[in-house]
């Protein structure tokens, strides 16, 4: 690890005023991806601006059909949450099979959304769940936010404060996983909001995706044979040591079927 | 049973308090005096010719105490590192043995090679100089793979092997082979590789030299697995240094499975920069590190073929094998793929002949040497795979074939060198057979089916020699060192004992096994007996743990020492019991004069020969110490029969291993539990070959793509079954404990196991290891790679 400063964050504005000042600033949320690539020197920040004190970015709220989810939440919270198993049960399962226990009592929902690792799971269910995501700024609505890999709409010295999830109606994820890193090779989150039915995959592509041949077929009948014969074209799909581009076109689908029958 | 006799016995592990509280001493634990930080820098490039190295900007760095590179190493006229092992070529040729320096000298040949030092007074401070070091390279075209470095026009690693040939070795009568196979009525052929794979001890290697100018001695401390050999090879072939100056101590070593075995280029870089900077210098590899520099294991291409008859019998079997040995021979790196794997191919069976040829082949790769079974899982492989294949095509029951071809005839010479002295393989079959409930399989099968899930079964019986070697059998066959062990048993005043042994202990749990046969033998408490071991200050002289060997070789060297112990005590106790020594019976530590009341319990023996008041001074020395040397008549053959069952899903390839049934003969077993984990710690890693783990290298770049955990996929305990685990007990015939060993059983057996169950499950009749999901998906829906 190069040597950084460090500092913890006493508000929200004064971080994002810090890191638009400073380009080789970051910011540090969970650290689960962000301290690993600094250790391996692979990142050289200036500075480290650490979020972990701002108790305003923490904590969940249900309000009428909305969960809320402060940007500092850990995975571990989302996952034990009394009111998320309630609201959205796929979604306090995704916070569960996120890494390890670890990771887990570490990793921030807002430090996975802004990072967009093209195989994290958080991703998918902001899409396919039609969250919004709300920074210091604005609000950015889950179609508008991921750009491509590791890329978001986020601006410099914007800061994510919280994740909106409606409640849908039905809805599951489903990963296959990389067996060395426990990544996503494929994830399907699979939504029916009740108005809509919604597919979002991660790991397969650069950057998440939704599929929108499975989520006209699925809202004319949400059953698993409705996606079993629905093929995502390999072009513009990951390909490498583990899965080829092939081999995850396959899985997107047997995902995508496995995950409509766990809503079911 | 006997109060005292704790042969048999689950004593949990003395040496666990220690490792489960954070108190266990490992190298990187150790600090000395004035210490600094060595990082060393590798290789970017698989092959590449290095221009220039600049120092000065990396020299001017905060912190940096001094920069080593090849040329100060040439200057120093520092030698390269020794093969062990020199195997002779089919032509009666020595195989070639390219110098092996310990910082490349004018090229650099696989990516993580040891190009310069840097040594400053903090680990960052020696990388934040690493990267400022300056070194120009001429990238030269790589080739990692054995059977393309071997063809024409292929990059050339070293100027005395042009065809990058190492040597070709054989073993067995061709003619004659080849005189059975005209004549077979059936033949099986099966090409496979058997995946290369990187050790991953939990604690990295690592090593900290220390040297004292007041009487020129060194010390080093590194996590080793025969710290006599390291010091040996070190001085006496490396550094030439005095061997009487240099103390090596493995202190607590986080596991090894062979790769912390050799003698590194970090230990003799180290040890010599100790001196030059006339301060300490400290090294522990990252897991990166690992990844690129500790020597891999496996990497064989092979074509094997078995001749059977008409009612399924062997009539012989012929092997060809490419061994890849990376990009120079590390130090057992020539006997693994011969010696340690050819002499194993007559398995359990009668195979009446068998030829084997192995050529073995340079690469832009890591050295590759002794990996948990070292040659035995590879030659499992083929015959277990060979032999199941051929029970397919026969349609002959696997369990059938292999019982028409056990031996059960012993001793039993095999045509490829080897002498059994026993075994019973119908026994730990028959038990296999049992607990794997193999008759309820077919109605498993049909329960799975009904889900979309495909189940399969498979065996192996497997055997390995162990306890390595009779010193003149290895001397013959080129090994270069004595492979016998050394133990001293130290008794105290009081009647407590020290026991120094030159096998080492990275995770075997010698400190408890040991002292249960020493406390057995003397009659006293577990408690009151301690084993040293890592130490050549301490422990007398020592060739290591590897191969299984430590309890059939260093237990018996202890048992040894223990005779003279309890022959000197007999003597004492004549002289306290005023008897004639051939009166005296020493059972449960009590010295008796046969057929009275008349005794001496073993603390008042050995108080006696250290206050000697009332003593034989005239006809026996005082003190209670003896130590022996034991060198094997024959190695052990620990045998045994596993039966894997799969479960796949079609739909994804996922493989869950829903039952494995693992049934050894080690002999007789001093602790159980300690066996168990053994078994269950080989099993995975074997699974581990054949399910998840693969080193891949790119075949342009030479880079290592599995350079981390996130590619390279050390199985989980979520990927592992509970497994059914069973034991016979064929007593080995020519060690006085009747033991055999345990270490690597479960690696070497399961591999074929695990593939035999998966082809059976997706009828085909191969399938590449690691059987990933994505292999297995491809095997089950017939899709190309």
């Amino acid at each position: 690890m190069y040597s950084f400063k460090y500092q913890l964050a006493k508000s929200v504005a004064d971080a994002s005023a810090f890191v638009a000042k400073n380009s080789d600033a970051k910011l540090l949320a969970g650290g689960q991806s962000l301290i690993a690539t600094m250790k391996l020197r692979l990142s050289q920040p200036s500075d480290l601006v650490d979020l972990g004190a701002l108790a305003e970015l923490r904590g969940i709220k249900v309000a009428g059909n909305t969960v809320t989810i402060g940007a500092m939440t850990r995975h571990a919270e989302v996952a034990a949450s009394a009111e998320v198993k309630k609201a959205i049960p796929a979604l306090a399962s995704l916070a569960w099979s996120i890494g390890d226990r670890q990771v887990r009592n570490m990793g921030t929902i807002g430090g996975s959304v802004a990072h967009n690792d093209p195989a994290a799971d958080y991703p998918s269910a902001v899409l396919a769940l039609d969250a919004t995501v709300t920074t210091n700024k604005r609000k950015i609505a889950a179609d508008q936010f991921f750009k491509g890999m590791y890329e978001t709409a986020l601006e410099p010295g914007e800061i994510i404060t919280s994740v909106s999830f409606p409640c849908p109606k039905r809805a599951a994820y489903m990963k296959f996983k990389n067996p060395a890193s426990r990544y996503a090779i494929v994830g399907v989150f699979v939504a029916d909001t009740g108005k809509a039915v919604r597919v979002a995959v991660t790991g397969a592509a650069p950057c998440v995706f939704r599929v929108a041949e499975m989520e006209k077929a699925l809202s004319a009948k949400f059953a698993p044979e409705s996606v079993a014969s629905i093929a995502v074209p390999e072009k513009g799909l990951n390909s490498d040591l583990h899965a080829k581009a092939d081999y995850r076109a396959h899985l997107i689908t047997v995902m995508a079927k496995r995950a409509v029958a766990a809503a079911l | 049973m006997s109060a005292t006799n704790f042969i048999g016995q689950s004593v949990k592990r003395k040496e666990d308090y220690r490792f489960l509280t954070g108190e266990g001493t490992y190298t990187d634990d150790v600090v000395l005096p004035r210490q600094t930080h060595a990082c060393f820098v590798r290789s970017p490039h698989a092959h590449a010719k290095i221009r220039k190295i600049a120092k000065d900007k990396a020299l001017k760095a905060p912190g940096v105490v001094a920069i080593f590179t090849g040329e100060d190493i040439a200057a120093a006229k520092v030698g390269g590192l020794p093969c062990g092992w020199l195997i002779t070529d089919v032509n009666g040729a020595p195989m070639k043995e390219p110098p092996h320096p310990v910082l490349a000298q004018g090229k650099v040949r696989y990516v993580g090679d040891h190009v310069a030092v840097v040594i400053a007074e903090s680990i960052e401070q020696a990388r934040d100089a690493a990267d400022l070091l300056e070194t120009d390279y001429e990238v030269l075209p790589a080739v990692v793979n054995a059977s393309v470095a071997r063809a024409q026009g292929a990059p050339v690693l070293h100027d005395i092997a042009p065809d990058n040939t190492c040597y070709v070795w054989g073993i067995g009568d061709k003619a004659a082979v080849d005189k059975a196979f005209a004549s077979a009525h059936h033949v099986t052929t099966l090409e496979f590789v058997n995946n290369r794979l990187i050790p991953n001890a939990i604690e990295p290697r690592a090593a900290n030299a220390q040297y004292s100018r007041s009487d020129e001695s060194y010390t080093l401390y590194v996590a080793n697995q025969n710290p006599h050999v390291e010091r040996l090879l070190m001085t006496a072939f490396v550094l030439g240094l005095p061997e009487h100056k240099v103390r090596v101590v493995a202190p607590d070593v986080g596991g090894g499975f062979g790769s912390k075995i050799y003698l590194y280029a970090e230990d003799v870089v180290l040890t010599w920069a100790a001196k030059q900077v006339n301060r300490p210098v400290k090294w522990t590899a990252e897991r990166a590190e690992s990844f690129q520099s500790d020597a891999h294991g496996r990497d064989h291409v092979t074509r094997a073929e078995l001749a059977l008859d008409r009612e399924g019998r062997f009539l012989g079997m012929r092997v060809m094998t490419t061994a890849n040995v990376g990009a120079y021979l590390s130090t057992f790196a020539s006997c693994v793929p011969t010696i340690l794997y050819a002499t194993l191919l007559a398995g359990q069976y009668t195979t009446p002949l068998i030829y084997c040829e192995v050529t073995a082949v340079f690469t832009n790769t890591a050295p590759v040497d002794a990996y948990r079974g070292a040659g035995r899982p590879e030659a499992t492989y083929v015959v277990e795979r060979l032999v199941e294949t051929a029970a397919r095509e026969m349609n002959l029951e696997p369990a059938e074939i292999r019982r028409r071809n056990f031996i059960r005839q012993f001793p039993y010479q095999t045509p490829v060198a080897l002498q059994y002295d026993t075994g019973n393989y119908e026994a730990t079959l028959a038990e296999a057979i049992q607990a794997a409930d193999v008759a309820g399989f077919p109605g498993r099968k049909a329960e799975a089916a009904k889900r979309g899930k495909l189940r399969g079964l498979g065996y192996a019986c497997y055997i390995e020699a162990c306890g390595i070697a009779p010193s003149n059998i290895a001397g013959s066959l080129g090994a270069r060192a004595g492979l016998f062990e050394a133990g001293e048993v130290r008794v105290h005043p009081t009647g407590k004992v020290t026991v120094f042994t030159g096998s080492h202990s990275h995770g075997q749990g010698h400190e408890t096994t040991f002292a249960q046969v020493v406390a057995s033998r003397l009659g006293i408490a577990v408690e009151d007996v301690d084993i040293v071991h890592g130490d050549t200050g301490k422990v007398l002289f020592g060739m290591g743990t590897y191969g299984s060997r430590s309890i059939a070789v260093g237990g018996t060297a202890i048992v040894k020492a223990l005779d003279k112990i309890v022959a000197k005590g007999r003597k004492i106790a004549a002289h306290l019991l005023e008897a004639s020594e051939a009166d005296i019976e020493f059972t449960d530590g009590v010295f008796r004069v046969a057929g009275t009341d008349k005794q001496a319990p073993f603390a008042q023996v050995s108080l006696a020969a250290y206050v000697p008041h009332n003593y034989p001074l005239d006809k026996l020395e005082p003190g209670l110490n003896e130590n022996a040397f034991y060198d094997p008549t024959n190695f052990t053959f620990p045998a045994g029969s596993y039966v894997c069952e799969v479960e796949v899903d079609p739909e994804t390839g996922s493989t869950q291993i829903v039952n494995f049934t693992a049934v050894d003969d080690f002999g007789k077993i001093i602790n159980p539990m300690i066996v168990e984990g053994q078994v269950h710690g080989g099993l995975v890693q074997g699974i581990g070959q054949a399910l998840t783990e693969a080193c891949v290298y790119d075949t342009d770049s030479g880079q290592l793509v599995t350079g981390s955990m996130q590619d390279y996929c050390v199985p989980r305990a979520d990927d592992v079954p509970s497994f059914r685990i069973g034991t016979k007990e064929t007593p080995c015939t020519h060690n006085p404990l009747g033991v055999k060993g345990c270490g690597e059983a479960g690696a070497i057996g399961s591999p074929a196991a695990l593939i035999n169950a998966l082809t059976d499950a997706l009828g085909v009749r191969d399938l590449e290891m690691p059987a990933t999901p994505q292999r297995v998906w491809r095997a089950a829906n017939k899709k190309a790679a």
